[in-house]
């Protein structure tokens, strides 16, 4: 059995809720430190990769799981920080300027996608977004001049000060800081004033006026930081790809982003690295599983899609709350254990809403 | 004792409202006034515009005409989120609360119309938006207090009871600290025992809190155990104005009731 014991306030929204948890945080730190040293450098590319995804997923939950906007399209903010931090870095701009540019760039972007926004919402929002994707994926195909077309276009190596960051040790830190920098300000954000009325948002919008939220507002800045940490994570895409083709950011992308946030648990930046954790490992298993697999299914074209239709309905019907809500379940289970209530996350019947205007 | 109590001054002033969709006159040339440190309520049959005539004051509809006015302030002519930020607040009939959010969050969302923090203060975490958030949660505990919320502060809305949430959707309105608080129908799905304390805390928020406070209510032992004046609505137009017992012995408030 655990129990909070609070004499200040400020434990209340600390970041972690016990010594426990800090530990064992730091402990996953540990390991993730100690990681170069153990694995081959190819893994340890897989893991740089897992990492810029979980970038690219953090910034997609910031939008779709905590503000309850819903994007097919950020493949397009994905190719948008890839190219233009491509672009800055071919011109000379040190890397640390180049992102900060990158991020700004894809959030102006985003803010562009996000004043429609303003005026739609769920299904006619997910083809404002989708129909954005794909005027993205034609201009950097037909503008060849900076995106080299369908040609393609060569990365510089990432450098800081003179040192060199494209060996594979040196890029796994690298993505590993700027995902724990990108954890640790959405964290931040999400346990003050700003992360409690994009929640408001997503829940109600006529409670969220009544309250003084600028609801339009906070909408297309929800867009503009997820679009410029979802860029964040194209930038360090480019390096990891080494080079761009507009075939790398496709609407597979955008919908393989949305299966993370959703797998992974709406509303929820653990669910969200979970999720993408999840995702960018079933290829993987996948082809490790095929040797296993009769010849009739195993050289069946589609496999791959297949199972994560399937992932993806199995997690719809019998975890709506995604990886993150077994987590919890886990834990609420293991804290609580002698006396946990069998219909603790039992989902209550909803009451009548009617007459909701918004 | 507030000093506002002793001399009431006028708070709000609704002057030749109407309100109209498409052909349906939802507010016919309505004016009333609200002074301060009174307990306001309007009554009147479904489909008075009782609740309109709440929307149009906090802007959730444009009227068609006339004027609403806050202290100095026209309220028709600001958006709708800026409304909060003078100091209104207003909970709604079919509770709006952030389902999936704490009672305690949902409480600290009531304070938003307060600083929270720059946004570099906010990404960063600073001692100083440390020290703001506790400040916000000791607010938020007093009204915890006051409202007998302690033992839900950490549940989420969406396992509540029905009593509970209308219970919160009032403490996160009273959160904002509010000079004018708009109730719709906060009796409405209570049982009798709840029904008497929101009594209590309606009598509470005005003489302790010193709130003004103007509530659409159909349960009329509640309105006449805390209303200090009522108005009764009919056809979005006033039909009776008086003391609880005045108006609810007024032959045309009957008549609308009753139909005959």
């Amino acid at each position: 059995m655990r129990f909070d014991y609070h004499t200040r306030y400020r434990e209340g929204f600390a970041l972690w809720r016990s010594p426990f948890d800090r530990n064992l945080y730091a402990l996953l730190a540990l390991i993730l430190i100690v990681l170069p040293w153990v694995v081959t450098p190819f893994a340890l590319g897989e893991l740089s990769y897992l990492f810029i995804l979980s970038i690219a997923s953090l910034g997609l939950m910031t939008l779709t799981g905590f503000t309850g906007q819903v994007s097919l399209g950020h493949a397009a903010f994905v190719a948008i920080g890839a190219y233009g931090h491509a672009w800055f870095l071919s011109k000379g701009l040190p890397l640390p300027l180049s992102l900060l540019l990158t991020a700004l760039m894809s959030a102006a972007a985003g803010l562009l996608v996000g004043i429609p926004a303003i005026r739609v919402s769920g299904l006619y929002l997910a083809m404002v977004t989708m129909a954005f994707a794909i005027i993205v994926e034609q201009v950097i195909g037909h503008w060849s001049s900076v995106t080299g077309g369908f040609t393609g276009l060569a990365v510089n190596d990432p450098s800081l000060w003179g040192a060199s960051l494209a060996g594979p040790k040196t890029f796994y830190y690298f993505c590993l800081i700027m995902l724990c920098l990108v954890l640790l300000a959405l964290l931040n954000i999400m346990r003050s004033g700003t992360g409690r009325a994009l929640i408001g948002i997503r829940e109600s919008e006529a409670a969220s006026y009544a309250l003084g939220i600028s609801v339009k507002g906070m909408k297309a800045s929800a867009f503009a930081l997820s679009a410029g940490i979802t860029g964040l994570a194209g930038a360090l895409l480019a390096h990891h790809l080494k080079y761009l083709t507009p075939d790398g950011f496709t609407l597979l992308l955008s919908l393989e982003l949305v299966l993370m946030v959703v797998i992974g648990g709406l509303g929820s930046l653990r669910g969200a690295i979970l999720g993408a954790v999840l995702i960018s490992l079933l290829p993987t298993a996948i082809s490790r599983i095929k040797p296993f697999l009769p010849d009739s299914i195993a050289k069946q074209f589609g496999l791959e899609t297949f199972i994560f239709g399937f992932v993806l309905a199995v997690f719809v019907l019998f975890e709506p709350m995604g990886l993150n809500g077994r987590w919890l379940k886990i834990r609420t289970f293991l804290e609580s254990f002698p006396l946990y209530r069998r219909d603790t996350f039992k989902r209550n019947k909803r009451y009548m809403k009617s007459e909701r205007y918004r | 004792m507030n000093t506002s109590l002793n001399t009431p001054s006028l708070l709000l002033n609704v002057t030749h409202l109407s309100l109209q969709f498409g052909g349906v006159q939802a507010i016919a040339d309505l004016s009333l006034k609200t002074y301060s440190g009174e307990v306001l309520a309007i009554i009147g049959p479904n489909g008075a515009g009782k609740t309109s005539l709440l929307n149009a004051v906090t802007r959730v509809f444009d009227p068609s005409g006339g004027q609403i006015y806050f202290k100095d302030q026209d309220l028709t002519q600001l958006p709708r989120h800026q409304i909060a930020k003078l100091g209104i607040a207003r909970t709604f009939q079919n509770i709006e609360l952030f389902e999936t959010a704490t009672v305690l969050d949902n409480l600290l969302l009531g304070r938003n119309r307060f600083f929270q923090g720059h946004w570099w203060q906010q990404v960063l975490h600073t001692p100083a938006l440390a020290r703001l958030e506790e400040e916000a949660r000791a607010e938020v505990e007093t009204i915890i207090d006051f409202l007998d919320l302690t033992a839900w502060r950490n549940s989420p809305i969406s396992g509540l009871p029905y009593g509970v949430r209308k219970v919160v959707e009032l403490g996160r309105a009273i959160c904002a600290k509010p000079e004018l608080l708009f109730l719709d129908e906060p009796a409405s799905g209570l049982n009798p025992e709840e029904t008497r304390d929101l009594a209590f805390w309606i009598d509470d928020i005005r003489k302790e809190l010193g709130i003004t406070v103007v509530m659409v209510e159909h349960d009329m032992s509640l309105v006449s155990a805390v209303a200090d004046r009522v108005i009764c609505m009919a056809q979005g137009r006033i039909l009776a104005e008086g003391s609880p017992a005045e108006v609810q012995s007024n032959p045309l408030v009957v008549a609308a009731y009753l139909g005959a």
